[in-house]
């Protein structure tokens, strides 16, 4: 559900493929039938963004007929656990939680903590609305956010207490029947019913149930949540920490998950430690205790550990206890950082410069248009890539430039190209979705110019060091304090070419007192004498050993394949395996052994490394006041975990609720059938004249643009297409951008198969080629049909094959947790022919804002019936169109730095 | 009653690949055939005293296959490499099978050619010329008919669906149009007082063409539709009033006038040459709707079937 | 050498019928197009071994298939076909009686909501058969195409005048002679990578294992077995095309598991070998010919002039 595996995953399908030969039954739910549903037993279509309705269905289907794991879920989970007396619920609040402030749109979430807690969660300090701006919620991605309470609250183990966390669940989704996902989501019961029949009986001792999801989930306002949704769904069921269960998010191939753990990322620290924020983390400890918490379970209570050792890799001898290990050197956020943020900063002429690394904003970031205009109001653009991009040549060729709002001759963003190695260039490892890094060695050296990332950076670091080198500004110090002795092989030519393995040993982590390096994060110290590049893959090097670069062929091995590769942490292949055995440690099942207790040896033991303390028995009793890690109860699986458990209600660390609640989509031809409250009521949007919204229930006017509009990928191109329109066997495959339409909808909007049409949305008009398929199908959905329509969004105005670029339809609106684009689903408008260009293309979509009725506010109301929410409110909403001279809007104050002089220059070279 | 059937297939696309031939092909079909019917002429007047028509046959049999030879050449993808088809000799090749044929036809007939060229003032050339002139001319003359029907078998093994139906008859229709032609040329090239024989192997030539292709269009079958599209009819329907009013003014006008022999000697060549121009383009639209091969096939395989 | 079976019928080993003196064993491939999910890196990758060109950035509108068909320049093809399942069809008559005008599939001729859950799309990748009986190695004039150690067949390029007889002697329509260079070009089976004891490249890059490579015998028992899981399954539709020797070629050397009629995918029901009927085509060239010797005699015996 949300992936089209076999489209955008088809090596990792094969595995699917050899599940299904093996008598696994597969079902797919997608708004289109895709290459994943053909291969599927069953197909189910749904309305794109409601899928919280469908899910929820399966937990009340569950809920209602008991078909949950009882033991599992009262052993493992927080079902028994009460919450507050004060907390009230979306039944009550008509789509509310308790705790709202429409002014900032969000959440003080005090009555949702469990009885007996003292104070409202997030940072100690922050502000919910703080939070909400520095995406808190990704900080969390590999862990429980931390508890302000008692980590053994009050609890009912019979499940009955209507407090209790399992009956507020069955509270919160009554409504969530069989008819209302057939009227939400446009799915039969029957076909419903099928699911949820299938998902149950599969589940439970003697089999697991295993879910994939991928963007089709997170690219969404309420993204963050389909995900808990399911989480519930297999926590009920049993499902997590077990062989043939579990989620596996499907990441992307350019180790997207390497992304996060390393994290390219503005709120975040290598390993999933937060970035310090300004306000509230002023020193050291002040940050460690707002990650560790109070009485904290789990192994986030060595956070100590893993940033101290973050800190004297990052600046080695200089680092002392003393200075709070350069604490002081990290940047702090002062709030909302994330890349749409910034690139409205770059129209509103507060950002100057800009690196791309195989990155391609102007085709691959939602809002095509204020990513190009962002672009074309910069000083300059570094752009490294293996072919000229179009964020690279979009003064020259984007749809502005034929509309008239970038001229080229006055366009005055200088862009730095720099062509990059391809990954068979050069060495270093991938991150996937099994948190496996696999090393890969270089083939064939580059050619000319082109290098490596690894190489541009230490060499701009070698650089800037150098540059810096005499400053007595103390600004300059933490580059100067910088470690940067990483090895490298000495090249006059070509410049030195840095080892890449003796990165990958520095984020491994190292005993700085003997100089070996460490096994694993259980040996990083918090008093100086170790470092580390990541805590969670410390062990990438264990023995001395590039773990991440074995290859013992999987024919050779049993099913657990510990051998290929590294996993992190501790090459752990299933994550809280602790889960597969039963409260006392035997296995649920014979056929489903995974991890189990070995009583005469005294450890933990089986087909995998334990998630878990090798030693600790299953009837470990915590004593009384212990925290950290000797707070984990035996039976504690979910090690990670404030509380040790899986949660079926978050009491804390999300933005929008506790629990998973349907919310429309930001743009959507529906109101909500189950509340008033329509979308999303924390998510992120952005009022500003450029990014404006079509107007979704209960504002009028939304039957301008009368269609779900969806997009994903196809299997012959790769994202925004720099690397594959500009290969001929690709280019042939899939020629041309298409938008694919049921024979419904053609024959009401007159579109003929392989002829012209464009889609056409608040922000622009795009055009296609129709492709009219039985694949796309009308969705019978709150007592009318509703279309969706569909395109891929590889194509850009460069390469072998060129079109417009899909991504121009989006507005920016986003999750609140973790800042993420609502790109998955929109509303929109097809019709027959090509589109206008030229300013006539202006015009065109500026007559359907005027019908629509769009102001900047249209869509701002994320409370519904509550106030707008845009930037600059004394400023009146004017024009939409963003005013002529914005390629050369002035910039606030700062001097431009001197130009270098050659004296300047000195070593490293 | 038997039910409505369905016919299915890839989006309407072509399940074979339409012949790479061009109309040169059909070109070379027609001069070779014409050259075999001209060198069973000119053996003929070899050896019944009939100088002109030797002569005449001779010589335009020799010009046809040159001519036709270029033709063949030219619709090769890699005409420089035409030796090529000298490195084997394939039985299940039928181009092989006439590269070799044609090969010993053309240097038996120009052998008979040149004794026709050799000028007096080379005696001892001459004498010799018209030493191997009868035996090479006897020697092509055998070999006429394999000339002119290894292109029908040529073009039956394949798998166009037009040509392979009609593998028993388009041998007696080329047959029958080479004679023709052949004859058609000798009234052309002949007085009409040693003409004779030139304007009955023009009748035999005909009505055995016309005959033929009579019994092919009755056995067609499922592939009948294809001589009604519109190239191809135009073609054979020209084909068959050309031959017929070539026959027709060889048989009853040609002896009596030299404008009626050569009228319809004309006719009789162009009758041949839009006959194998209709096959050609037969053949290459039979290949275009898959409906010619599913259709055959399913009721083939259903007769197997009990 | 040659034999009874040589031209037509079932031939233990092609190689040896063609002179070779102990040659390894049959090789070939079976296409299971039951898991293939048409990311078509078969055909990228037969490209990017073969250098193949690319031939021409044109939307076709055929479901995902913008390749069309098999050709010079595209030596695997993957087919893309929408539809309903067959139980909603209706049954397909054997003997057709009206062949009007071909119907097929264009994607959106379908139906509405109605049948949303029952819909299937098929996706198959297709290949030069490398048949036992080779159309196109039959009439080959110049011996370019020829039979290999391991059963398949190859055209050599440097000996190709083209020709185009291959062109119209496959019954499968693969082979076919390239535009601008001239000469006839198809599928080699990566006979350099046989030679070398690996894989083609279009198995090795299959990540379903849709495009199995091995020995011809051991693939056909494994598709005997496969076809069996699937009809137990449930999956009634599934057949193997090609696989029989006592077929019209022979039995193919690259053989398939359909979910559906042959010709919905664009091959040929009952394809068989030119060669098949040679005989009858000689005898009657043969007397034709004699028939022309024949009227060549009696129009000089008869008349008087």
């Amino acid at each position: 559900m949300g992936s089209n595996m076999a489209e955008a995953h088809p090596v990792g399908f094969q595995w699917v493929i050899e599940a299904k030969k093996r008598g696994a039954r597969i079902i797919h739910v997608d708004p289109r039938f895709t290459r994943t549903s053909a291969l599927a037993h069953q197909y189910v279509s749904l309305r794109a963004g409601s899928d919280v309705v469908f899910l929820g269905g399966v937990i009340n289907y569950i809920l209602s007929n008991e078909k949950d794991f009882r033991e599992y879920v009262t052993a493992y989970t927080n079902a028994s656990y009460l919450v507050s007396e004060d907390f009230r619920d979306t039944e009550e609040l008509d789509g509310l939680f308790s705790g709202y402030d429409p002014e900032t749109a969000s959440y003080d979430m005090t009555s949702w903590q469990y009885q007996g807690a003292e104070e409202s969660t997030g940072e100690k300090g922050q502000s919910s609305a703080e939070a909400k701006e520095q995406a808190t919620g990704l900080q969390h991605e590999s862990g429980g956010p931390p508890l302000h309470g008692p980590t053994h609250p009050p609890s009912d183990p019979t499940l009955q207490d209507p407090n209790c966390v399992f009956q507020v669940l069955k509270r919160h989704f009554a409504r969530y029947t069989p008819e209302m996902v057939q009227e939400v989501c446009g799915v039969p019961p029957e076909a419903f019913l099928d699911v949820c029949e299938a998902w149950t009986s599969n589940s439970g001792r003697d089999r697991t149930t295993a879910l994939v999801y991928a963007v089709g989930w997170t690219q969404h306002t309420l993204g963050v949540q389909f995900i808990r949704t399911s989480a519930i769904i297999q926590l009920l069921l049993g499902n997590m920490g077990r062989p043939g269960g579990g989620i596996m998010a499907m990441r992307g191939h350019a180790s997207i998950q390497g992304s996060t753990d390393i994290p390219t990322l503005f709120n975040l620290l290598p390993g999933y430690l937060p970035m310090p924020s300004a306000s509230t983390h002023t020193d050291l400890r002040s940050f460690i205790d707002d990650i560790v918490g109070d009485k904290q379970k789990g192994f986030w209570a060595n956070a100590d550990a893993y940033t101290v050792s973050l800190l004297k890799e990052y600046w080695g001898e200089n680092a002392t206890p003393e200075n709070d290990f350069c604490y002081d050197y990290l940047p702090r956020l002062t709030g909302d950082h994330g890349t749409y943020r910034t690139v409205m900063d770059m129209v509103d002429g507060k950002v100057h410069g800009y690196f791309l690394l195989g990155q391609n904003p102007a085709v691959g970031s939602a809002h095509g248009k204020l990513q190009r205009l962002g672009m074309a109001n910069l000083d300059w653009v570094v752009v490294r890539d293996l072919a000229m991009i179009e964020s690279a040549t979009f003064w020259k060729d984007s749809p502005e430039v034929e509309t008239g709002e970038i001229v080229p001759e006055e366009c005055r963003t200088e862009v730095f190209f720099f062509p990059a190695a391809a990954h068979t260039e050069k060495e270093g490892t991938f991150t996937q979705t099994q948190r496996m890094l696999q090393w890969r060695e270089k083939a064939t050296e580059p050619k000319g110019d082109q290098r490596s990332d690894l190489w541009f950076f230490y060499h701009l670091g070698r650089r800037i060091k150098a540059r810096l080198a005499g400053s007595d500004d103390p600004r300059d110090r933490p580059i100067q304090d910088l470690n940067w002795s990483y090895g490298f092989v000495p090249d006059p030519e070509r410049g030195d070419e840095p080892d890449a393995a003796s990165i990958l040993k520095a984020i491994n982590g190292y005993d700085l007192t003997t100089g070996k390096l460490v096994d694993g994060y259980l040996d990083l110290k918090a008093d100086g004498s170790t470092a580390c590049g990541c805590w969670i893959y410390s062990g990438v090097y264990a023995d001395g050993v590039n773990q991440a670069a074995r290859r013992k062929p999987g024919g050779e091995q049993d099913e657990t394949a510990a051998e290929w590769g590294w996993a992190w942490p501790y090459n752990r292949r299933i994550l809280y395996n602790r889960a597969s055995a039963d409260p006392r440690g035997r296995p649920w099942s014979e056929r489903k052994k995974y991890i189990w207790w070995d009583e005469e040896k005294g450890e933990w033991t089986g087909k995998d490394v334990p998630d878990f303390e090798k030693t600790k028995p299953p009837s470990y009793r915590a004593p009384e006041g212990a925290t950290g890690v000797a707070a984990l109860q035996g039976d504690d699986p979910f090690i990670m975990q404030a509380d040790g458990k899986g949660w079926l209600y978050a009491p804390s660390g999300l933005q929008d609720g506790p629990l998973p609640t349907h919310y429309e989509p930001h743009e959507s031809p529906f109101g909500n059938a189950l509340y008033r409250q329509a979308g999303n009521p924390t998510r992120k949007v952005y009022g500003r004249p450029d990014n404006p919204s079509d107007p979704s229930p209960p504002e009028e006017h939304g039957d301008v643009f009368p269609f779900v509009l969806t997009t994903s990928r196809l299997t012959e191109h790769h994202t925004a297409g720099a690397m594959s329109r500009w290969l001929p066997y690709l280019s042939e495959l899939q020629p041309a951008l298409t938008v694919e339409v049921s024979p419904a909808l053609a024959a009401e909007r007159g579109l003929e198969h392989l002829g012209w049409a464009h889609v056409v949305t608040a922000r622009t008009a795009i055009e296609a080629r129709v492709l009219v398929t039985d694949r796309m199908t009308p969705l019978r959905v709150m007592n009318r049909v509703v279309h969706q329509v569909w395109l891929p969004y590889h194509w850009g105005s460069v390469g072998l094959v060129t079109g417009d670029s899909t991504n121009d339809l989006f507005g920016v609106a986003l999750d609140p947790n973790v800042l993420i684009q609502e790109t998955k689903v929109a509303t929109c408008d097809v019709r027959p022919g090509r589109r206008p260009r030229g300013p006539e293309l202006l015009e065109y979509v500026q007559a359907y804002r005027e019908r629509a009725g769009i102001t900047t506010e249209t869509g701002t109301h994320v409370h519904t019936g509550g106030p707008a929410h845009i930037e600059n409110a004394e400023e009146p909403a004017e024009s939409l169109v963003p005013p002529e001279d914005t390629a050369v809007a002035p910039r606030e104050g700062k001097d431009l730095p001197e130009a270098p002089r050659a004296e300047d220059a000195e070593g490293g070279e | 009653m038997v039910p409505k059937a369905e016919f299915r297939s890839y989006y309407g696309r072509q399940i074979l690949k339409s012949p790479v031939w061009k109309d040169d092909i059909a070109y070379y079909f027609f001069l070779g055939g014409l050259s075999a019917g001209s060198s069973l002429l000119a053996a003929g007047g070899d050896l019944t005293d009939r100088p002109a028509l030797r002569r005449g046959g001779r010589l335009g049999g020799i010009v046809a296959l040159s001519a036709g030879t270029v033709y063949l050449i030219k619709d090769l993808g890699r005409p420089e490499r035409f030796h090529h088809m000298l490195r084997v000799a394939k039985p299940t090749s039928p181009m092989s099978v006439g590269t070799w044929v044609l090969s010993a036809y053309g240097g038996a007939l120009g052998a008979a050619a040149a004794a026709e060229l050799v000028p007096a003032r080379w005696p001892v050339l001459r004498r010799l010329a018209h030493l191997a002139a009868r035996p090479s001319g006897l020697a092509a003359a055998a070999l006429a008919p394999a000339v002119a029907s290894y292109t029908a078998v040529l073009l039956s093994h394949t798998a166009v669906p037009f040509w392979n139906t009609a593998k028993d008859e388009l041998p007696f229709i080329f047959i029958g149009s080479a004679t023709a032609s052949g004859g058609g040329l000798g009234m052309i090239l002949a007085p009409r007082d040693q003409a004779g024989p030139a304007r009955r192997m023009a009748v035999f030539g005909a009505a055995l063409e016309l005959i033929a292709s009579e019994r092919m269009e009755g056995r067609l079958g499922l592939v009948e539709d294809v001589i009604h599209e519109e190239k191809p009819r135009r073609f054979l329907t020209a084909a068959k009033a050309l031959t017929i009013g070539g026959a027709v003014g060889a048989a009853l006008f040609a002896r009596r006038s030299r404008t009626a022999a050569v009228v319809s000697g004309v006719a009789l060549l162009a009758g041949s040459l839009c006959e194998r121009l209709g096959v050609l383009h037969a053949g290459v639209a039979s290949t275009k709707d898959p409906k010619y091969v599913v259709g055959p096939q399913r009721e083939a395989l259903s007769a197997r079937e009990p | 050498m040659v034999g009874p079976n040589s031209f037509f019928g079932p031939l233990e080993s092609p190689a040896a019928d063609a002179g070779y003196e102990e040659p390894p064993a049959r090789k070939g491939f079976f296409t299971d197009t039951s898991v293939c999910i048409g990311c078509k890196a078969c055909e990228v990758a037969c490209k990017e071994w073969n250098g193949v060109p690319d031939d021409g950035f044109n939307l076709l509108g055929m479901s995902f298939d913008n390749t069309g068909m098999l050709g010079a320049d595209s030596w695997r093809h993957v087919a893309f076909i929408e539809q309903a399942p067959p139980a909603a069809r209706g049954p397909v008559e054997q003997a057709p009686v009206d062949i009007g005008m071909p119907s097929f599939s264009r994607p959106g001729d379908g139906s509405g909501a109605e049948t949303r859950q029952d819909f299937r799309w098929l996706m198959a990748s297709d290949v030069c058969k490398h048949c036992t009986h080779a159309g196109c190695l039959d009439v080959c004039p110049t011996g370019a195409l020829f039979r290999t150690e391991f059963g398949t067949v190859v055209v050599q390029q440097d000996i190709c005048n083209g020709c185009g007889y291959c062109v119209s002697g496959c019954p499968y329509g693969v082979i076919d002679r390239r535009e601008d260079d001239g000469r006839a070009w198809k599928c080699t089976l990566c006979y350099d990578r046989l030679r070398d004891a690996m894989e083609p490249a279009c198995a090795k890059a299959c990540p379903t294992d849709s495009i199995q490579f091995g020995d011809l015998d051991e693939l056909r028992a494994r598709a005997a077995e496969r076809v069996e899981t699937l009809h137990a399954a449930g999956v009634a539709e599934a057949r193997l095309y090609g696989e029989n020797p006592d077929d019209g070629v022979g039995g193919d050397g690259a053989f398939f598991l359909l979910l559906d009629e042959p010709e919905v995918y664009g091959l040929p029901p009952d394809p068989h070998v030119p060669t098949r009927d040679a005989g009858r085509m000689w005898t009657a060239a043969g007397l034709a010919g004699l028939g022309m010797l024949a009227g060549a005699v009696a129009a000089f015996l008869g008349g008087k002039k």
